[in-house]
């Protein structure tokens, strides 16, 4: 499938924050989002999930009526009751988005970010870096084709870190498309680059 | 959407939920009034529906103010508006589990502080049913506030601000279906039907503009 953006700009107070921005990405492709902050990267990617309103232009993706439904947002806040259990959160996001084909299950998930055994322990027992990890199980219980990771890696140590990149590289072999925005290298295979500019774009 | 309708019910009735919260307030209000009215029986058993139905209505407003709020600051909110589901949908089932969390308790609790005014089995039985079938109401008329104020951080009150001239329609028909079926003259069910077709009205209203609000809020 393919997955793009035409001219977006998103006006955040009085000004444009962005405009003109465009992408088109298939099967299998990246998109790498960076730029100093408030340049407007989780802006955009908020407006691709249609969480925003874009002021011009819009965002298609083929076979989906509206394109926010082929996405995977994974915002800075991780959508995880603290006073459920680990488990009882992705089962809730698995039966709630409808799983899927190729969904695992929640334990399977768990595994797949390193923190296999700890699923019965309520989600607000864990460190950050755990939930973090325990928020990108959710990508992995309900199938999407295209993941939205605004900063997934900001509060994940260098083995997390790698094993995320895994994740990723997995997802875009299985043909996932992914927008990124980020300030690491996320060890995406090949991406396509975008450089925000923030206010500097208007005129 | 079944699985929606159960994790708002664990998370209402695990810590923090606050499925009690509204019961025990109700109780609260309801179990000072004697104290103030002092002893006279008869006036106690003649204020006693409609106090029961304040006292109601005061509990159901509680806790309204989390309905969105608590899943906007986790970030589910952001999930829930992007899904398939037709978003009036998500809504209602929502609605319909905090009611049952919050408004059946209340429901339930009603006889017993019905014993504390003084009402007599007939009374006790009309406020029983009314509530039953007015709360649903309050939860949907609550949360379209529920939804404009999602993204203030002090919303609790402007909620019930905003909810509570909606809700004054409701409480009128609630109580004066129970007074008719107590006293003789008047009869129950005009004003009974009533409250039934405001429950269904607001039913499809409340859902309909909280899923308004929720979309064009987001920030």
């Amino acid at each position: 499938m393919r997955f793009m953006a035409e001219n977006l700009g998103a006006r955040r107070g009085e000004e444009l924050l962005f405009r003109d921005i465009s992408f088109s990405l298939s099967d299998g492709e990246a998109l790498l989002v960076t730029g100093p902050n408030g340049s407007g990267k989780s802006t955009l990617l908020r407006v691709v999930a249609g969480l925003l309103y874009a002021e011009t232009g819009s965002v298609a993706a083929e076979g989906y009526e509206r394109a926010a439904e082929a996405c995977h947002y994974l915002g800075h806040r991780n959508a995880m009751k603290r006073e459920l259990t680990v488990e009882e959160n992705l089962d809730f996001w698995r039966d709630f988005m409808g799983g899927g084909e190729g969904a695992v299950s929640a334990t399977e998930a768990a595994e797949a970010v390193g923190l296999g055994g700890i699923t019965h322990l309520p989600f607000g027992y864990l460190s950050a870096g755990q939930q973090r990890r325990m928020a990108m199980a959710k990508l992995l219980v309900v199938q999407r084709p295209v993941w939205l990771l605004d900063e997934p890696t900001a509060a994940l140590d260098a083995a997390s870190d790698a094993m995320f990149g895994k994740l990723c590289q997995d997802f875009q072999a299985r043909g996932g498309i992914i927008v990124a925005a980020t300030h690491q290298p996320l060890g995406l295979k090949a991406p396509q680059s975008l450089v925000m500019k923030g206010f500097e774009y208007v005129d | 959407m079944t699985a929606l309708f159960l994790r708002d019910i664990k998370l209402a009735i695990r810590a923090g939920g606050g499925a009690l919260i509204g019961v025990l307030f109700f109780m609260t209000v309801v179990a000072v009034i004697p104290f103030g009215v002092g002893p006279d029986l008869n006036l106690l058993s003649r204020i006693g529906p409609a106090i029961l139905w304040i006292g109601a209505l005061l509990s159901a407003l509680l806790g309204l103010d989390r309905l969105f709020q608590a899943e906007r600051e986790d970030g589910s909110l952001d999930l829930l508006l992007m899904q398939e589901n037709p978003l009036v949908l998500t809504v209602f089932v929502k609605c319909l589990a905090h009611w049952v969390a919050n408004g059946l308790p209340l429901v339930i609790a009603s006889p017993v502080l019905g014993l504390f005014m003084n009402m007599n089995e007939v009374a006790i039985g009309a406020t029983l049913i009314t509530l039953l079938v007015g709360s649903p109401a309050l939860t949907f008329i609550g949360a379209a506030g529920a939804a404009v104020a999602v993204s203030l951080p002090r919303g609790g009150l402007l909620v019930s601000i905003l909810v509570l001239p909606l809700a004054i329609p409701v409480l009128i028909f609630g109580v004066s279906a129970t007074y008719a079926a107590v006293e003789d003259p008047a009869p129950f069910l005009p004003p009974f039907m009533i409250l039934t077709a405001i429950t269904l009205l607001f039913a499809v209203i409340g859902p309909f503009a909280a899923s308004m609000a929720l979309k064009s809020s987001s920030d």
